[in-house]
């Protein structure tokens, strides 16, 4: 496929440029799904300055390039991979570009969101034009000021050049560049002719981590602020009665003590203050509504799995027909605990709530959501609100929900102080956003050795599946074929965690299909084909998958994995899905030590189209991999009434070095527009895990995290 | 509130402190050294890792008291340029996702390998198994500390 293309803009969607007082050239815009399109440029271009423009590429006289990336990074690499595209159409020297994070700004920004694994694929044609089109304006001043037409001039590496030897630097015509009309249409690099997509280029913080540098939330501090801890309800569906501050008020360093709701902040001029002060407050609580428990939640979702109400979200053919005509039915029923985020960083944020201007500065996946909702609560216009995004230690889905930004700027706003809330470990993990408990009862029929129906019932605390999944693999490869979902409604929260839903309902799937296979006595791999050539041609426009892509990351990972060729004592369980946009393969190979199963390796193939930045590519495709094993083998939070188990990482177990395996990564190459990596890893591992599994034991695991099967082990590190 | 005279990063440094303050919240709070970071409290994830004499010590377990007279090395002193051959590894295997947990991971290393400049693979993960990441680079901190050892030895 040839992605280079014209494509004519309306004048009106497109770049604003400006020169700056302090030199160089401004340059903003307002294109395509990036950006709105009824953004009007500010009247007077020379009141202009980079705080309120934001724009995504500064030059300056020098010739140096800032390009602000506009998307949170929480870790997922797109700060280093969006500006990656501006600076392959702008044509510049990597080395010379200076990457700034964006603030959030609702004007001149759209989708200012981390989370789908959707930043590159949205971005990857407004960025790259954006890059184009002032390539194309600089072009066009140093031309004038040669004489010549911009057709005979070329551009490497921010230097312009013409046909009779003459040279400029980019940084030489910004000035002329920045009064020029904005061109209509630009034409966008051919594949071939990349020279920064594609290539590995390191994260673009890497020196400031490796040295310390402030960059995350809980790293951000003004003058005057004060840390506060917050008591919360230690069970879910308590509230506050009462409680007692004289023992907190005495701790050192303690300044104020502020109830909010059913919360208590204690305030203090360190985060060891304040969190000593938490400890030192007494509280009384009230069970409102009821405690909860993990049997009970089991009890529950079974009981819906065993009931008649569902929504159904698919339906082909008829299923219940199949089931009553079958020579066999295979019924299985997949189990999940609920999970926390456990992001490395705990949650925190910063809020300065003044009678003037609202200021919120911290992690946040959803900057524009949280600005808004806290403007809200306080009853004030979002316009006094300003929100600036630090570095992410860890997202996972967690910092999606504003929670703790809302925390601060309640205790900011009673305190009329500057606070910075800063979650504890055991805040972080008993006050969470869970990935929810969910079961899965899969069923398919089988009539004279061919599969006719397939049957999936989802029971989930408080949401089900959203958007397509319903449609995913094998929708579309079965005749008969239905989706159901049921929830009961918890008073624990639960929210978006690293893949929702797919996280488990693939490893469930997958899981499924080893079994079916072996009972419809066909070759795994070929029931996967069989299905898949079923596809093939579909008018369905809710079949989002390609059967095609599949297949090839099937044929990649087979080869690369060896499968069925490896040597004794090495049992090897297979996984293929689609989830994010894009096409992924997983073969996991174990071992049999002491009686427990190790993860020894895991072959990946992964069709995310083009692999615009394959050094970070690679360690989302790695990390997702063992990210996802870590939770499938040892990841679970129970609840005794309403009171998390775990709430810190003695009787939590992420994963550890010591349990991971090596991870061989392989990308299908082609031109396809590109997909993201930060999700579509993590879902099929489980399945390819629990089928190596089986492949050495003979026991097929429903029930996650896997390793639980196997107390007692000493399984924290 | 007692007066303790810490030697961090080969500067004497007086903190003012409750004897039972973590190192850690000294090093954030007090002398704003937050290279240095907050995971779990209970040294139990290794992100806020040091070196004390040397020794890499979890600092969110480490009191202030307990440190006068010792040598303290957080991630902003490990070296002048952020040059030590473990950072060097660090970019030159592009380890950090997020990022958070790496300078833990770094002052681990980094003290690891001063005792073991030639580790087995096997040393390596077992040496390693204090330090937490939830972005599961494992791999590449694996890949770094040998890339590293080659640069040492």
């Amino acid at each position: 496929m040839k992605t280079s293309n014209k494509i004519n803009f309306s004048r009106r969607s497109f770049l604003q440029t400006s020169t700056l007082a302090s030199g160089g050239m401004l340059i903003g815009f307002n294109l395509f799904t990036a950006c709105k399109e009824d953004v009007k440029p500010p009247v007077d271009l020379s009141l202009l300055d980079y705080n309120d423009f934001n724009a995504f590429i500064k030059i300056s006289d020098e010739g140096k390039v800032t390009i602000f990336s506009p998307n949170p990074e929480i870790g997922q690499g797109v700060k280093t991979s969006m500006p990656m595209l501006i600076a392959e159409e702008l044509d510049v020297d990597w080395n010379d570009v200076h990457v700034a994070q964006g603030v959030l700004d609702t004007k001149n920004y759209s989708r200012q969101v981390a989370g789908g694994s959707q930043s590159l694929r949205h971005g990857w044609e407004p960025l790259r034009q954006t890059g184009a089109t002032t390539r194309q304006m600089l072009v066009n001043a140093a031309a004038a000021k040669w004489g010549v037409l911009p057709s005979e001039c070329k551009t490497k590496n921010g230097v312009i050049t013409n046909s009779n030897g003459d040279k400029l630097g980019y940084g030489e015509v910004v000035k002329e560049a920045a009064l020029l009309e904005v061109p209509e249409d630009v034409t966008l690099k051919d594949v071939k002719d990349f020279t920064i997509i594609g290539k590995g280029k390191s994260n673009v913080d890497i020196d400031e981590i490796v040295t310390g540098k402030p960059l995350f939330g809980l790293d951000y501090k003004t003058e005057g602020m004060l840390y506060a801890s917050v008591l919360r309800p230690p069970a879910f569906g308590q509230k506050l009665t009462s409680f007692d501050d004289t023992s907190a008020k005495g701790v050192n360093g303690v300044t104020d003590v502020i109830k909010f709701g059913d919360k208590v902040a204690v305030l203090a001029t360190s985060t060891w203050s304040a969190m000593k002060g938490k400890k030192a407050l007494k509280a009384e609580w009230n069970q409102d509504s009821k405690a909860e428990s993990t049997a009970f939640h089991d009890e529950k979702l079974l009981g819906i799995l065993n009931g008649n109400e569902f929504d159904t979200r698919r339906k082909d053919g008829d299923v219940k027909k199949a089931f009553s005509e079958a020579d066999t039915v295979l019924e299985r029923t997949y189990e999940s605990p609920f999970l926390p985020h456990n992001c490395m960083e705990p949650m925190n944020f910063f809020a300065n709530v003044t009678s003037n201007k609202i200021e919120l500065v911290g992690p946040i996946q959803t900057p524009a959501g949280t600005a808004g909702r806290v403007a809200k609560m306080l009853g004030r216009d979002v316009s006094e609100v300003s929100l600036e995004m630090t570095r992410m230690g860890g997202g996972f889905g967690r910092r999606l929900y504003g929670d703790f930004a809302m925390e601060a700027a309640e205790v900011s706003h009673l305190a009329k102080k500057p606070v910075k809330v800063v979650f504890s470990r055991e805040d972080d993990m008993a006050a969470g956003i869970y990935r929810p408990a969910i079961k899965y009862r899969i069923a398919a029929s089988i009539k004279d050795g061919k599969l006719t129906g397939y049957h999936l019932k989802e029971a989930a605390i408080n949401s089900n599946m959203y958007g397509l999944i319903p449609n995913f693999f094998p929708a579309g490869a079965i005749e008969n074929y239905q989706v159901d979902t049921g929830n009961y409604k918890s008073n624990i929260t639960t929210g978006a965690w690293r893949a929702p839903y797919t996280n488990f309902l693939a490893s469930a799937e997958q899981s499924f299909f080893d079994e079916l296979a072996e009972q419809m006595n066909v070759d795994r791999i070929k029931l996967h084909r069989d299905l898949l050539q079923k596809v093939k041609g579909t008018t369905d426009e809710q079949i989002q998958y390609s059967p095609e892509r599949l297949e090839g990351v099937m044929d990649l990972a087979l080869e690369k994995s060896n499968w069925g060729k490896t040597t004794e004592g090495v049992y090897q369980g297979f996984a293929v899905y689609y989830c994010h946009n894009t096409h992924v393969a997983e073969v996991a190979d174990i071992e049999m030590e002491n009686g427990y199963p190790v993860v020894k390796k895991v072959t990946v193939a992964v069709d995310c189209g083009i692999v615009v930045n394959p050094l970070g590519a690679n360690n989302q495709v790695v990390g997702g991999v063992i990210d996802g094993i870590g939770h499938t083998m040892y990841g679970e939070l129970t609840f005794n009434e309403g009171i998390p188990q775990s709430n810190n990482f003695n009787s939590y177990q992420l994963i550890r070095m010591h349990q991971t395996p090596q991870v061989d990564v392989h990308f299908v190459e082609n031109n396809l527009a590109p997909t993201g990596l930060g999700e579509p890893t993590l879902p099929p591992i489980g399945g390819a895990v629990a089928n190596a599994i089986y492949a050495a034991t003979g026991q097929r695991l429903l029930k996650q995290p896997y390793m639980k099967h196997y107390e007692p082990k000493k399984i924290i590190g | 509130m007692p007066t303790y005279n810490l030697k961090i990063n080969g500067k004497l440094q007086s903190v003012e402190a409750d004897s039972d303050t973590p190192l850690l919240w000294v090093l954030r709070d007090h002398v704003d050294l937050v290279g240095t970071k907050f995971g779990c409290g209970i040294a139990q994830c290794g992100a806020c890792t040091v070196h004390v004499n040397g020794n890499a010590t979890k600092s969110c377990s480490t009191s202030v008291a307990n440190l006068q007279g010792m040598e303290i090395t957080t991630i902003e002193g490990l070296s002048e340029n952020g040059d030590h051959p473990v950072q060097e590894a660090w970019k030159e295997i592009d380890v950090p996702q997020c990022g958070y947990c790496q300078a833990g991971q770094i002052m681990t290393a980094s003290a690891f390998l001063d005792n073991n400049p030639n580790p087995t693979k096997s040393d390596i993960r077992t040496a390693m198994q204090g330090n937490i990441c939830r972005c599961a680079s494992y791999n590449s901190i694996e890949k770094a500390i040998e890339v590293a050892a080659n640069k040492l030895s």
